[in-house]
């Protein structure tokens, strides 16, 4: 494998060049909007296609089911344990691990020898820790191959926006199908949709502690977040009474993790539903569920069991204070950190038109001046800049490593399914822009402007489980192991010689060129450019 | 690189005059702000012994009255805090005020945390580039600010940049002076020109203060890690280089399991109890002028619910710490602790608002004026609670 190294190095660069030569530099106008739907420009320049403005935007608010990955990317997929079994196999084999170290816990209790129990715990973290990183990579991997990129956009939106988080229970185990079966199909499809299917995936009943919301043990921590985070927003009218009907609508929707479905729940009442058996987790025990009416949002629900969450998740995408509340989301992440009310109104109008068309809804926004004149200024948060930093220096070069690209948005705050609390991260600049926040993204900067130490490389399986087992004691150590280019590592790319870098040259500023040119080495180069604030923003 | 090569290449490199470097050691008093996020259960970490109703409310929570360590006749503080916070109590240095907390019923995590960082009355219309913590940078003169924090936080948005750093992760500056300086002339005359600068600085004077203490540690032989770690930092930090600053802990919103004298809830409050005070030793002698105030967003449901934890409330309790402070007693108006008393049939009240407790401790420890005050708490009187 080493062997392969020196050839590279000398391969890529030349690789790029006639990249360069061959496109032709689109646009400004049309580099802009690129740079704000998708992850960012390719070194190679390729986003659009060779498509016009126009047919491009079309083909990304109606993706194609053909995402136009490279092979070896689908193939990296593929192979994941995470792929290749269903939601439910993964969730009970997780499950075994844990009662069987809860059992040796129990056995063990007095006694002196703790080495047992090392046994089972070490192998129990490390399947938790390898699903959310398998998560975490396809989802990395499809932000920076796919031809759909405005849909990957959203899909990173939307698990922001009904957020989970993966070390909370076994949530980790879960999280890559809750992107890939509840988010991913309907991230431009209908909003209602999107948030049924959400209620009913067992990361978010986990998360938000639905799981023990009972008729008579009510927890409405879900009931509150779906209110104020996922649809209506804070203080649009809803009251405390609503949270708290809500909560008993919610009662009895669940998860099951056994494997097996609830044999004399089934007897009890004919409404007893569960997705076990048929590779999910899902279930509905009706002698949780509280049957008496309900008054929710001025409307009189009747006790009538999984029906009225499906009246509850109509009534709530239908609000228009939903409409707005996530229309204006829509308007911070793909427009401005002000979205006027103006814009925000325009988006709830074609919301309710067209019934909560997610597609309609942001065609509504891209067609606004407002949009159009904010291109090229939103600060980018560190997922966008950690992407757009490798698709500009790397384009198509697959990586083969995501562990710096984690470690690298780990550092900067925000990780992929790492958000602890319900709210999401901030989709503003001031959140991402402090002192501290901009000193390390120039050390990132750094990292992946010097030829982006380990990606190129393939996993190195002691790196891994050294980052598992040391992690959680010394997170800096850790990470710094895994971001500085070792020998071997991949050779700077040349910035200059990328289709990307001569389109945006002449729209650099004076002081942003002057301080590229001093730079000493190709590594430095590259680094004072990603580092620029042309960069920063999108 | 050692202590003193670092020292001597960041004085060479003309970046590092470029921000602020503070030539002057700090004197005087400090303030340090602990946010605890997601609302920590204050009824069972300062318990209120007295009250049949709490231990009838709590059937599986309540902390027994045998297990609580004794403030007075009517509290008990959490088991878990014994080695660390009871001997500040002991030693009158530390205050609880049961009963704090927001007039915003939202019992919503995020509003109400905006509530507080922002420091301006509930129901008008929200300024979110003006927290209060900014506003208290700006009135008292010669503060030099700081968030222990990955990201700038609402409290500090508003008025000149204000440095951040997540002191888990603080480790020696990876971009060579060189660059640093190239970096800030792509900036000059941007808008973020003074981030860029002030994040260079202060993280040489980070590392500068840090990695003494890192052999330091090595000799002791001491790891600490998480909150502890990062107190102990904030204290080598607040010892003469900073003195207004703020740090938050997450992991309190314990809606299911939250355990009583043990568990998970005693593990959370164990930690940072054990923070608070490595933060007093690692101070030194500036623990004399340090306030350290602990504050959340709300407290939580005061009857447990069905998962063996508890929901959204209203009051909570705060901490006031320091050396300055008069302790050793439960401060601010009370009420028993029975169902009659409490708000909406639910939560504990709020009989303390936070801009009036931290308005009193501003007055006090720094001598503002009213109208010094106003700017900092708008249409919010200070509480004089004599807790400096």
């Amino acid at each position: 494998m080493p062997s392969r190294i020196p050839l590279l190095a000398i391969l890529v660069p030349v690789a790029l060049a006639f990249a360069a030569m061959a496109a032709s530099s689109a646009p400004s106008s049309d580099l802009a909007l690129v740079n704000r739907l998708s992850w960012g420009e390719t070194a190679q320049g390729d986003t659009m296609g060779g498509l016009s403005r126009e047919a491009w935007l079309r083909a990304q608010l109606h993706p194609s089911p053909d995402d136009g990955m490279p092979r070896e990317v689908q193939a990296m997929i593929a192979g994941m344990e995470i792929s290749q079994k269903p939601l439910e196999q993964i969730a009970v084999e997780t499950r075994e691990m844990q009662l069987a170290l809860r059992d040796a816990r129990k056995s063990q209790a007095g006694a002196d020898s703790k080495a047992d129990l090392k046994d089972l715990i070490k192998p129990y973290r490390q399947k938790l820790v390898s699903l959310a990183v398998q998560a975490q990579t396809r989802s990395l991997l499809r932000d920076l191959y796919s031809k759909n990129q405005l849909k990957e956009q959203l899909t990173w939106f939307w698990v922001n926006h009904f957020n989970v988080y993966a070390r909370k229970r076994e949530i980790a185990a879960l999280v890559g199908d809750y992107e890939e079966t509840a988010i991913r199909p309907h991230a431009l499809g209908k909003f209602r949709d999107l948030l049924a299917a959400t209620v009913f995936h067992p990361a978010m009943i986990q998360y938000l502690d639905n799981q023990q919301n009972a008729t008579d043990k009510i927890n409405e921590n879900y009931a509150r977040e779906i209110m104020e985070l996922h649809t209506m927003g804070v203080g649009s009218g809803y009251t405390q009474a609503d949270v708290q009907e809500l909560a008993r609508i919610l009662t009895g929707v669940g998860v099951n993790l056994s494997g097996q479905p609830r044999r004399f729940a089934a007897l009890a009442r004919a409404d007893y539903r569960t997705d076990v058996g048929k590779g999910g987790l899902f279930e509905f025990v009706p002698r949780r569920h509280d049957y008496g009416d309900k008054h929710f949002l001025g409307h009189a629900i009747k006790g009538d069991g999984l029906a009225e969450v499906n009246q509850a998740i109509d009534l709530l995408s239908r609000e228009p204070a939903t409409a707005h509340f996530v229309s204006r989301q829509l308007a911070q992440y793909f427009c401005c950190d002000a979205p006027s009310d103006q814009l925000v109104n325009a988006m709830a109008a074609t919301w309710k038109r067209s019934d909560g068309d997610i597609a309609d809804v942001l065609g509504t926004l891209f067609d606004s001046a407002e949009f159009n004149q904010s291109l090229g200024r939103k600060f980018k948060d560190p997922m966008h800049y950690a992407v757009s930093a490798v698709r500009a220096l790397y384009g198509d070069r697959v990586i083969s490593n995501p562990l710096p690209l984690i470690a690298w948005l780990n550092r900067m705050g925000e990780p992929l399914y790492g958000h602890e609390t319900p709210d999401g991260y901030s989709l503003t600049a001031a959140s991402w822009s402090g002192p501290g926040e901009m000193t390390t993204r120039f050390e990132v900067a750094q990292q992946i402007g010097a030829g982006a130490g380990h990606l190129f490389k393939p996993i190195d399986p002691e790196m891994l489980a050294n980052l598992r087992a040391n992690f959680q004691n010394n997170p800096e150590a850790s990470l710094q192991m895994i971001m500085q280019p070792g020998p071997g590592g991949a050779p700077a790319p040349v910035l200059q010689e990328t289709a990307y870098y001569s389109a945006l040259s002449p729209a650099l500023s004076p002081a942003t060129a002057s301080a590229i040119a001093q730079g000493k080495s190709q590594a430095d180069r590259n680094m004072l450019f990603l580092s620029s604030p042309e960069f920063m923003r999108r | 690189m050692d202590r003193r090569t670092l020292l001597k290449s960041a004085a060479a490199a003309p970046f590092f005059t470029a921000g602020k470097l503070y030539a002057a050691p700090i004197t005087g008093p400090r303030m340090l702000v602990v946010f605890l996020r997601g609302a920590y259960d204050a009824a069972n970490i300062t318990v209120p012994v007295s009250s049949d109703f709490y231990y009838a409310a709590r059937p599986n929570l309540a902390v027994p009255k045998d297990a609580t360590l004794p403030l007075d006749g009517d509290w008990g503080l959490h088991p878990a805090l014994k080695d660390s916070i009871y001997p500040l109590w002991q030693s009158k240095e530390i205050a609880f005020i049961p009963f704090t907390g927001t007039d915003d019923t939202s019992r919503s995590h995020f509003e109400t945390q905006d509530t507080i960082e922002l420091g301006q009355p509930v129901g008008g219309s929200r300024n979110y580039q003006s927290g209060f913590m900014s506003r208290t940078a700006q009135v008292l003169s010669g503060t030099r600010p700081i968030s222990f924090t990955t990201q700038l936080p609402l409290t500090f948005r508003g008025g000149n940049p204000v440095p951040n750093i997540a002191l888990n992760f603080a480790g020696k500056p990876g971009v060579a002076a060189r660059n640093a300086e190239l970096i800030q002339a792509m900036y000059q005359g941007q808008e973020l020109a003074p981030a860029v600068s002030e994040g260079f600085a202060v993280q040489n004077q980070v590392y500068d203060t840090i990695s003494g203490e890192m052999m330091a540690a090595n000799r002791n032989a001491v790891t600490t890690r998480g909150f502890e770690q990062a107190a102990q930092r904030i204290g080598l930090l607040m010892q003469d280089k900073f003195n207004l600053g703020f740090v938050d802990v997450g992991g309190w919103d314990t809606h299911v399991n939250q355990g009583g004298a043990e568990g998970y809830l005693a593990t959370r409050i164990g930690e940072l109890g054990r923070g608070l005070a490595a933060l007093k030793l690692s101070l030194g002698p500036a623990w004399k002028d340090t306030l350290v105030v602990v504050v959340s967003e709300f407290g939580r449901t005061f009857r447990e619910n069905g998962n063996r934890g508890t929901d959204h409330g209203h009051g909570s309790s705060y901490w006031v710490l320091g050396g300055p402070v008069r302790g050793g007693r439960i401060a601010g108006p009370q009420v028993a602790v029975t169902q009659k008393n409490l708000f909406q049939d639910r939560d504990w009240p709020v009989l303390t608002d936070y801009r009036s407790l931290i308005g009193g401790l501003l007055r006090k420890g720094y001598g503002l004026s009213q109208t010094q005050l106003t700017q900092i708490f708008p249409a919010s009187q200070p509480a004089d609670l004599s807790l400096v």
